[in-house]
């Protein structure tokens, strides 16, 4: 397979990118979307052209550090698949695929397709934790917890922190992000000393650190690699409203 | 190679009964009274289980402490992609568990190569490792009354493994993550993201700081601290394919090493047996699907070799289940070593399945017709997801294809007891020592030492350190720090100077095909010296024509690809040195002179029951190797059986 590649190039956080084409051949249908990157990207070094930055890690579709916009959606085309699991069978061969970084002001672009999501870390800092040094844990089976609530524990905490959520928002909301975490520790019986500072601290950071705010578009749902649902946020409004009056 | 027996490595290993050297030792050390504590700045490199959790307890006892991490965050570390499980002897399933078992299943599992005090401490602390993660929000799989679920793992006859899903690893980071990021708020944790050690500093003999490379703007910055925590991870990128991330490396190591601290047995590696089957050349990275699939799944081939008939095709009397057959009393839950070398076995000899016939079938259409498919799915729901995208095969329809795929280093920098290494105030913790898992490492056991290391023993360990060595106001502007920041900004230049024409993936690919070939599953005298002769070669080549492109100053993927290539050459030669020089099989390593007439791996414990720990001894030298004597007093020392 073949393909002409539309990238986004930006040599720093200041100075203004723009779209370059570029083409990749040698492309195979079981190729992962970021194999083709970095086989783009050795074509490139061999034609004395800079190899175009992107970040991914765990190229498995946990560790969140890759996400990029494809043809107009974060992390792809596809549902439920990050940028990395997502193969190249999924695209026409001879095309043309443009590829973008996520756009938000909350994740300023560092260069071409890498931006700087630690405004994540932050809002996690902010009161994503249960407060429990070290060694002062009850014995594990003490906390008894049904398997129905575990069950949407699990579901929330799924989340990888990709941001592809704030990167398919119109408004670049963090609220997906947020209610993910804010819901899993309301959830468990482990988060309930802190659940309503926690819930305050963390809207409040994600707002001071430029997200915008949820209007219910779901677009964040649906570009959600892990299914992360809206009822989510629900719940964070739920429990804003209850720590808030 | 020079062999030097008579160095006695000293492990430090308290005396006493097995069961209570621990607490004797922990009653015994030194401490830093609470208030002195802040005084001591401790750098701990990596954020994984081992790092984070390492970061954020010395944080909560009050030291002044420098996180630092090559990715964008911390949560991101390659702990994240663990999946299945995490071992504690807490014997709730009531099926005869106990700390003596995990004990002994772990001495057993790592093929009588591992060091017995470390093993019982690690059963010892599993037990709190669940109580903590529990109590930080991890959502562990629970039974209907709301107790924790356990799920059967590889090398045990016990139910031990607690997990969440299939993202175990996930959930255990992102607990240890948020624990330390509650300490980045509370100011105790000083976090640096996309930042690479490329160098320790030392002075008067002591780890006394680092040198970073700041990996968005190109800066070498230099922080020093009281001591320094290795938490970087194991090695098995060497192997280019592999199922680690792709940014895994071990250069933060591999200097240390070349500032004198020992690196022990980096011959053991372990190669996984349930990883999807290579696709094609440019292919980045092997994806692992977890070892629990193998409480369910049935591993066979047909036995007819070359038989081309779809798996449905295949009336069970035709079909080889050649763990179950090879091995009934742990069948397709034997450890990962056995499972490995059997389905490579079937595979040269003809007999596997797949485009390429280096595969195997993963079946659970009788898990599936016992169980129905809703309870598979919630078992393993996100790995079939995972196995579907890849493949485009559903496997609840189709059995799975797999193949083993380079996963875990056993091997790593050695430590002693106090996971201190040869280079006072320098700590190796989690994959980057060696320390726990003897030759081969148990399922679910990976995530138990990282976190036990980092949770309970360095909080422990390093205060006797640090008690004996009291702040002196150093600062980074020590000219120590100068000559180190220098070096290694030579290097980067020189990497970028070459400017050649072969790219740093081309060499990465072709070391990997080395190794993998000569010291991978199966390693030889002859391969290995073939392997040691090409690896030089390639390295000279590596450094007259290799290709970065980009700047110094600037985030260039390529250069930090390139310095970590680099490094590889080297630990690549003492890999193959280490397999070379261990004249036996034991767990992951398997040496073709070595084994019964049926295949399996004979040990020699009269000659090689020892750590091969090797040291530096400058460029173009031949290491020396140091023997530390493994003794064996509570475990009797036997051939592994899992028939």
């Amino acid at each position: 397979m073949k393909f002409t590649i539309k990238i986004w190039r930006q040599e720093g956080p200041d100075v203004p990118g723009r779209f370059a084409e570029y083409p990749v051949t040698d492309v195979i249908p079981e190729m992962s979307f970021l194999e083709m990157l970095d086989l783009l990207n050795e074509q490139l070094l061999k034609r004395d052209i800079e190899p175009v930055a992107f970040d991914s890690d765990c190229r498995e579709g946990i560790c969140g550090m890759c996400g990029l916009v494809i043809e107009g959606m974060a992390h792809g085309p596809k549902t439920s698949c990050t940028t990395c699991e997502l193969r190249m069978r999924n695209f026409p061969d001879g095309g043309t695929i443009t590829v973008e970084p996520f756009r938000a002001h909350g994740f300023p672009i560092l260069k071409d397709l890498c931006v700087d999501r630690s405004a994540f870390d932050r809002i996690i800092a902010a009161g994503g934790y249960i407060s429990v040094n070290t060694g002062s844990a009850p014995d594990a089976n003490a906390i008894p917890v049904p398997k129905t609530i575990a069950e949407k524990a699990m579901d929330s905490a799924a989340c990888i922190g990709c941001g592809a959520c704030v990167a398919a928002c119109p408004n670049a909301s963090a609220a997906l992000f947020v209610s993910a975490k804010v819901s899993q520790l309301a959830l468990l019986p482990q988060g309930e000393p802190e659940r309503e500072a926690r819930v305050l601290r963390m809207v409040e950071t994600m707002d001071r650190e430029g997200f915008g705010n949820c209007s219910n578009h779901a677009e964040c749902e649906a570009a959600c690699p892990k299914n992360i649902s809206i009822e989510n946020i629900a719940r964070l409004r739920r429990e804003f409203l209850k720590a808030a009056f | 190679m020079i062999v030097n027996a008579t160095t006695r490595l000293d492990a430090k290993i308290p005396a006493g009964p097995i069961a209570d050297k621990w607490s004797n030792h922990k009653a015994s050390i030194k401490l830093v009274n609470p208030a002195n504590k802040r005084k001591y700045t401790v750098i701990v490199v990596g954020t994984g289980l081992a790092g984070g959790a390492a970061a954020a307890s010395l944080g909560e006892l009050g030291y002044n402490v420098l996180n630092f991490c090559i990715q964008d965050s911390p949560r991101r570390a390659h702990s994240v992609a663990a999946q299945g499980g995490i071992n504690a002897a807490k014997n709730y399933q009531n099926d005869g568990d106990s700390v003596a078992r995990l004990f002994y299943d772990t001495v057993k599992g790592g093929d009588y190569r591992a060091r017995e005090a470390n093993v019982h401490r690690l059963a010892e602390l599993s037990v709190n490792i669940i109580d903590q993660c529990v109590a930080s929000g991890v959502p562990f799989a629970r039974e209907y009354g709301g107790t924790l679920a356990n799920r059967s793992f590889g090398g045990a006859q016990v139910s031990r493994t607690f997990y969440a899903r299939g993202q175990t690893g996930q959930q255990l980071l992102l607990g240890c993550y948020s624990s330390l990021m509650r300490q980045v708020d509370a100011g105790r944790v000083k976090l640096f993201a996309r930042r690479e050690m490329l160098d320790v500093v030392m002075i008067d003999g002591r780890a006394r700081g680092i040198i970073c490379r700041n990996l968005v703007t190109g800066e070498i910055e230099r922080y020093a601290a009281d001591a320094v925590c290795l938490a970087t991870g194991g090695y098995s990128t060497v192997f280019f394919l592999s199922t680690n991330a792709v940014n895994c490396n071990a250069t933060a190591a591999w200097r240390c090493y070349k500032k004198g601290a020992l690196f022990a047995n980096p011959c053991y590696t372990q190669i996984h047996p349930t990883c999807l089957p290579q696709s094609g050349e440019s292919q980045s990275k092997l994806t692992l699907m977890s070892e629990s699939l193998r409480n369910d799944g049935r591993v066979w081939v047909p036995k007819a070799k070359g038989d081309k008939r779809s798996p449905d095709q295949i009336p069970e009397a035709e079909r080889d289940y050649f763990l179950e057959r090879r091995y009934p009393a742990f069948g397709n839950l034997v450890p990962r070593d056995i499972a490995s070398r059997a389905a490579k076995s079937i595979c040269d000899d003809g007999g596997g399945v797949g485009p390429t016939g280096y595969s195997v079938y993963l079946d659970f259409s009788e898990a599936i017709s016992r169980l129905g498919e809703n309870v598979i799915r919630e078992r393993y729901g996100n790995l079939f997801h995972m196995y579907h995208e890849i493949t485009d095969e559903n496997p609840y329809k189709v059995p799975m294809r797999i193949y083993p795929a380079p996963h875990y280093t056993m091997g790593g920098v050695w430590v002693d007891y106090n996971l201190m290494t040869t280079i006072p105030g320098l700590y190796a913790l989690g994959e980057a020592n060696f320390s726990d898992h003897g030759a081969n490492r148990l399922g679910a056991s990976a995530l138990m030492q990282g976190l036990a290391d980092g949770y309970f023993v360095i909080p422990a360990t390093i205060g006797d350190y640090l008690a004996q060595n009291r702040p002196d106001g150093l600062t980074a502007d020590h000219d120590a720090f100068r000559a180190a920041e220098k070096a290694v900004a030579e290097q980067v230049k020189q990497l970028l100077a070459i400017n050649g024409d072969k790219t740093v993936r081309d060499f990465h690919w072709e070391l990997g095909r080395i190794l993998w070939d000569e010291v991978g599953m199966g390693r030889n005298a002859k391969g290995l010296t073939r392997a040691i002769s090409d690896i030089r070669a390639l390295k000279d080549d590596f450094w007259k024509r290799v290709k970065v492109g980009g700047a110094a100053e600037d985030l260039n993927k390529n250069l930090e690809y390139a310095g970590r290539v680099a490094d590889f050459f080297e630990l690549g030669e003492l890999m193959a040195m280490d397999a070379l020089q261990r004249e036996e099989s034991c767990g992951g390593h398997f040496r073709e002179e070595h084994q019964n007439e049926e295949g399996e791996a004979l040990r020699n414990d009269e000659d090689f029951c020892f750590v091969g720990a090797w040291e530096y001894k400058g460029p173009g030298q031949e290491p020396e190797l140091h023997k530390e004597e493994l003794v064996f007093e509570n475990v009797h020392l036997a051939q592994r059986s899992y028939k």
